[in-house]
């Protein structure tokens, strides 16, 4: 169901992911307005900061709760020229996770950068 | 200004739709126009035609439905949300072969296109949810 | 370029408003709204807290919510400011854009 925005208009989106996978389906549904609205042309970028760094955690295997294991769709998102994914290290590492953890290549920011991030953009989506 | 809301919640459960109303209705009395209100996740159960709350109790889908008829705030029930939550319209019955209908009058179905196309279309998204 | 920040849990159930006001700054806003608004009260044990964040960054509370609470018999935390629908709506106009932190 992609639809077409012919308005001309580009605008700065950000997808603040700050929830783990699974418990709600928050995650899978920030992933699949990203990937609709990627038929906008639209400046998108992600950031995964709290919990959401949980989402970009590799070797996900969801067969034994009959999920569908959408993690796997982050490495997709280059197609869709979405290729702004921040994550912030002061999360990871209170987490005792690190980049190698991750199952895409990520931008590191630190807790101080994110307000900079969020200042350029023009829209904030939240789920 | 023009307003695009984002609402995430079904009703009753959580605050989350009745404060996107007064905040809706806030703005519309200030002279603002509220351009859409983008139903997503739990958010479609607001859209059902066939609820009836007690008496005493404020009746949340109707209070949507005049302000979309009073107002021309274009309601719209995330497509994909409502096929997982049984919300239908005459397009969905058909498509899916269900034998009735209860999208309540003042919403629509569409996509998540029209959450995108508010964002852009919008001076600012206000968000509720959980 | 500033945000306007909506919080909505309280600090006793949820992290949410800690980790909002780490990543904000001084010209960026927050609003306390539905189970929130409970700790805008003073005498809570993040009063102090929430003092010297007032003292950096403004800090607003949604009236409607604390009444709801039965919470407009205690006085707010020092450097916050009160406001209603209007006021909320007001406060988006003007910020740059709105985040809310669910």
């Amino acid at each position: 169901m992609e639809e077409e925005y012919a308005g001309g208009v580009e605008k700065k989106f950000i997808y603040i992911n700050r929830r783990a996978p699974h418990g709600t389906v928050y995650a899978l549904e920030s992933l699949e307005t990203v990937l609709i609205g990627a038929a906008f042309d639209q400046d998108v970028s992600m950031l995964f900061i709290d919990d959401g760094v949980y989402q970009l955690k590799k070797d996900q295997s969801t067969d034994s709760i009959e999920f569908k294991n959408f993690s796997k769709a982050f490495r997709a998102l280059e197609m869709y020229d979405v290729e702004k994914l921040f994550v912030e290290a002061e999360s990871l590492q209170e987490r005792g996770l690190s980049e190698d953890d991750l199952l895409v290549d990520v931008e590191l920011v630190k807790r101080g950068e994110v307000k900079d991030l969020i200042d350029q953009q023009d829209v904030v989506l939240s789920f | 200004m023009k307003f695009s809301i984002l609402v995430n919640e079904g009703p009753y459960q959580h605050q989350a739709s009745d404060s996107a109303y007064q905040f809706a209705k806030a703005a519309l009395e200030s002279g603002h126009e509220v351009q859409r209100v983008f139903f997503y996740h739990d958010g479609v159960n607001n859209g059902t035609n066939l609820t009836t709350p007690p008496q005493d109790d404020r009746h949340i889908q109707k209070r949507w439905s005049e302000m979309a008829e009073s107002n021309k705030v274009d309601l719209v029930l995330c497509v994909a949300a409502c096929q997982r939550r049984g919300i239908v319209d005459e397009g969905e019955r058909d498509r899916n072969k269900k034998d009735a209908t209860n999208v309540a009058d003042g919403f629509r179905i569409s996509g998540l296109g029209q959450l995108i196309e508010a964002a852009i279309e919008s001076d600012r998204l206000v968000t509720f949810g959980d | 370029m500033s945000t306007l920040n909506i919080v909505n849990k309280s600090p006793f159930e949820k992290r949410s408003l800690d980790q909002c006001l780490s990543r904000i700054g001084s010209d960026d806003a927050v609003l306390l709204i539905e189970d929130a608004v409970v700790v805008a009260m003073a005498g809570t044990r993040y009063e102090s807290d929430l003092k010297s964040a007032a003292a950096a960054k403004k800090l607003y509370v949604l009236t409607p919510d604390v009444e709801a609470r039965g919470l407009a018999d205690k006085p707010v935390v020092e450097g916050f400011t009160q406001v209603d629908y209007k006021g909320f709506v007001a406060l988006v106009t003007e910020h740059d854009r709105v985040h809310s932190w669910l």
